[in-house]
């Protein structure tokens, strides 16, 4: 069906369809609509000066549109709209800078479930994450460090976890954590733990983005369910990480587009020496480097849908890729937007500043810069050797 | 969103790979590509003449141009399929982009039914080589400066003045040429475009040594060079806008700079040692091959979007500005680092010393000329800021004022 492995030109590349559909454009801006109205910077400042850590009505008009459950079957709730629904939607979240675990609970909680979940597990837990009864997160590191199943010291024995988790992304707002932890001696697995239940106590961490809760939970005994009974293994939890990095990708996408729109707009109306900043070429070639990175993050990303909606056996490489280039962009758009501003942008007032801290925050979720580069290297190191042995 | 052909464009794909398969070798993966613009010599000019015939027979040198011209009547999606095939085998390039990506478009926009049907087909064929002469030593990002000028002479003009940056001025047989008709109004009014026979008396080619010690540039200089009005392009005062039409094809065939690129780095950083290991094995080795990656797909994945926006009937973006941009300066870092890897001998290129054969250090040497021809790096930033993201033009002292009341260099 495709080259796509093909950078080095020997090998066909067969591409005539790449871009989303009619259909998600269409949801694409129905979504855009919503969240202008509904979801405005103010939300992310409310969140940030001190508001409910969620609003619950946001979240269950969010729910109510479906966007829950965008990739989920019909029989566990879902829409079924696929991965490549949901990543229109994450890029929009992302623009939106939404103050909503969006992240943790669908592209993460929602979507270990479904990788890894029992029937009956699914069948428990889907239907409640899509329509926003119950909210998911995410619980890997433990303190400093990246990914790495060395990392990983939290331990369940005889169904009773224990160990600390921290930061834990949404962590105030979650019902129930998918906590990653060493199964006995059985290796790692992944486990639902309730966090309003017995054995568990959580505490806010202060962040550079207060928009987004961030907890430290310990685990003293809390009782805690294995997600699924196969065989487990540290590739599994990358599988799912490689997954939601894609979906990360789209919100970092959306939001340094939204940065670059402020700063041009700013750039065009803001007059200094007799004209308008847009004209001085100082700003004109740094807005211009900022579309450069955004399209190429964007590119990159369209490369991580693909592979996320088909499964593709490049989704590691290209969840990397993906991550790269979308940490490069947002931080980039998010700096030079506040820039592009001079001294209001500094300010409290002006909104600039929310997204140059998500963006901050979305680019160590999951793994920092170093991290994903390390992975898209060694991924390309794989591919390159194993083309070599092919034509030899 | 998917990787696959419609059952038309696969049929077309299968009918280029026949024709491939038939007429040319298919390169190895590794293998470095061809690496300079073109080849000097007379050899692979008589080599690329012949595959530009036998491409123009089976129908694949004209794919989008119209029938009575020798093209196929295709669709650019065809052209892409078929530059993708085309990419994979060793044929010989570099002589005729220009020619058929700029000059006879624009003569099958402004030229007469008579002389399309003489010219356009032997430049399909590749029997006649054509050459654009636009810019000039006080003319080069701001090429409506030009000085060139032409004044008419009965049924003639005559054309005296200095053209520089010809691509294969000295094997070209024909080229269009922009020239100032009236000084006395503002720049951009007063300039007319004509074709021309190279070989008209009064043409001096001199030939441009580079950096790289190659020469596929040239100065063209026009002492009283007589040029029927027939061969005029458009009105006069009209030459502005003629040269638009050349213009907006160029980045498209300039393109990214041919190279090493990051799979090629990364190649050769498995196999060269540093300190005893490969130097794949080096942070920061790899900390820059991740950047060159994201660049070289983020580039991959835009020209699919782009292919996508033709198939879908949709115009193409400014992504050719952006690849322009981002490959010429990746090409001149990876070039760089590539020589870094070498230790104390990475300035070596004798051939038959480095690995490689000196790719490194050749394009390290060429890579500056890619960030300026066909536009330079700050000309295609100002063009993605203005006409993509809709910043103000820049304010312009010389817009208004006539031409030869401006201060000059």
């Amino acid at each position: 069906m495709l080259g796509v492995n093909s950078n080095d030109a020997p090998g066909a590349e067969h591409v005539m369809n790449f871009d989303f559909s009619e259909d998600l454009n269409m949801l694409r801006e129905q979504a855009r609509r919503f969240l202008t109205e509904r979801c405005p910077p103010a939300a992310a400042r409310k969140a940030l000066e001190g508001g409910p850590a969620l609003d619950t009505a946001l979240w269950q008009e969010i729910a109510g549109l479906g966007w829950l459950g965008a990739a989920v079957s019909e029989e566990y709730g879902g829409i079924g709209l696929g991965h490549e629904g949901l990543c229109v939607l994450a890029e929009e979240i992302g623009r939106a800078i939404a103050p909503v675990p969006f992240s943790s609970s669908v592209y993460l909680a929602t979507e270990a479930l479904v990788l890894f979940g029992t029937e009956e597990q699914k069948q428990a837990r889907l239907p409640a994450l899509c329509s926003g009864a119950r909210i998911g997160t995410f619980a890997l590191a433990e303190g400093p460090g990246n990914p790495s199943p060395r990392g990983v010291a939290a331990r369940v024995t005889g169904g009773r976890l224990s160990g600390s988790k921290w930061p834990v992304l949404d962590g105030e707002v979650a019902d129930f954590a998918v906590v990653v932890a060493q199964d006995g001696d059985a290796g790692l697995a992944l486990f639902a733990v309730d966090l309003a239940g017995s054995g568990v106590s959580r505490a806010p961490l202060r962040t550079v983005d207060p928009s987004r809760s961030q907890s430290r939970i310990t685990f003293d005994g809390a009782p805690a369910e294995r997600i699924g009974t196969d065989a487990f293994a540290w590739a599994d939890v990358e599988r799912l990480i490689d997954r939601a990095a894609v979906l990360l990708a789209f919100e970092q996408v959306g939001g340094a587009t939204q940065c670059l729109e402020m700063a041009t707009a700013y750039a065009k109306e803001r007059t200094a020496f007799g004209r308008p900043i847009g004209s001085f070429q100082a700003i004109k070639h740094k807005l211009a480097d900022v579309y450069i990175a955004t399209e190429l993050a964007r590119s990159n990303a369209y490369y991580g849908a693909w592979a996320l909606s088909t499964d593709a056996p490049e989704l590691p490489v290209a969840a990397a890729a993906a991550r790269v280039a979308g940490n490069d962009a947002y931080h980039l758009a998010s700096k030079e937007n506040i820039q592009t501003h001079g001294g209001m942008g500094f300010t409290w007032q002006l909104d600039c500043h929310l997204y140059y801290r998500r963006s901050k925050m979305l680019s160590l979720t999951l793994g920092s810069q170093p991290y994903w580069r390390e992975r898209l290297v060694s991924g390309f190191e794989a591919r390159v050797e194993a083309q070599d042995k092919a034509a030899a | 969103m998917d990787f696959s052909d419609t059952p038309e464009e696969a049929a077309f794909r299968a009918d280029v790979q026949k024709f491939l398969n038939a007429n040319a070798t298919l390169r190895k993966p590794g293998d470095p590509a061809q690496r300079v613009r073109y080849l000097e010599g007379p050899e692979p000019l008589r080599a690329a003449k012949a595959w530009q015939a036998k491409k123009a027979d089976a129908g694949y040198a004209g794919i989008t141009w119209d029938a009575r011209w020798g093209g196929r009547g295709g669709t650019p999606i065809q052209q892409v399929i078929y530059n993708q095939e085309e990419r994979r085998y060793n044929v010989p390039r570099g002589f005729f982009e220009i020619g058929l990506g700029m000059c006879i478009p624009t003569m099958m926009t402004y030229a007469t039914q008579e002389q399309c049907e003489r010219y356009v087909r032997p430049a399909l064929r590749g029997e006649e080589i054509w050459c654009q002469l636009f810019s000039e030593p006080s003319a080069g990002s701001d090429v409506a400066g030009l000085r060139t000028r032409a004044e008419r002479d009965g049924d003639d003009w005559v054309i005296n003045g200095q053209k520089i940056w010809t691509s294969g001025a000295h094997y070209c047989d024909y080229g269009i040429v922009l020239t100032r008709t009236d000084p006395n109004v503002p720049k951009h009014a007063g300039l007319t475009m004509f074709f021309i026979d190279m070989k008209s008396p009064g043409i001096e080619v001199r030939r441009i040594k580079q950096i790289s010690g190659s020469s596929n540039f040239n100065e063209v200089f026009f002492t009283d060079v007589r040029v029927p009005d027939a061969q005029r392009l458009g009105a006069v005062g009209a030459g502005w806008r003629v040269s638009i039409t050349t213009l907006m094809n160029e980045r498209l065939e300039v393109g990214e700079a041919p190279g090493p690129d990051s799979e090629d780095f990364l190649r050769f950083a498995r196999k060269i040692d540093v300190d005893g290991e490969p130097a794949i094995r080096n942070p920061a080795v790899r900390e820059k091959l991740a950047s060159w990656l994201i660049q070289t797909e983020g580039l991959k994945y835009t020209r699919f979007r782009t292919m996508t926006a033709l198939s879908r009937g949709q115009a193409p973006g400014p992504e050719a500005s952006i690849a322009k941009v981002v490959g010429a300066n990746k090409l001149q870092d990876i070039a760089s680092v590539g020589m870094d890897l070498l230790g104390m001998s990475g300035a070596v290129m004798d051939p038959d010393l480095v690995p490689l054969q000196g790719w490194f250090q050749e394009a390290l040497l060429y890579a500056p000329g890619s960030r300026i021809a066909g536009g330079t790096d700050e000309i295609l930033r100002n063009i993605i800021a203005e006409r993509v993201l809709g910043l103000p033009a820049d304010v312009r002292v010389d817009k208004h004022q006539p031409f030869n009341e401006l201060t000059r260099s």
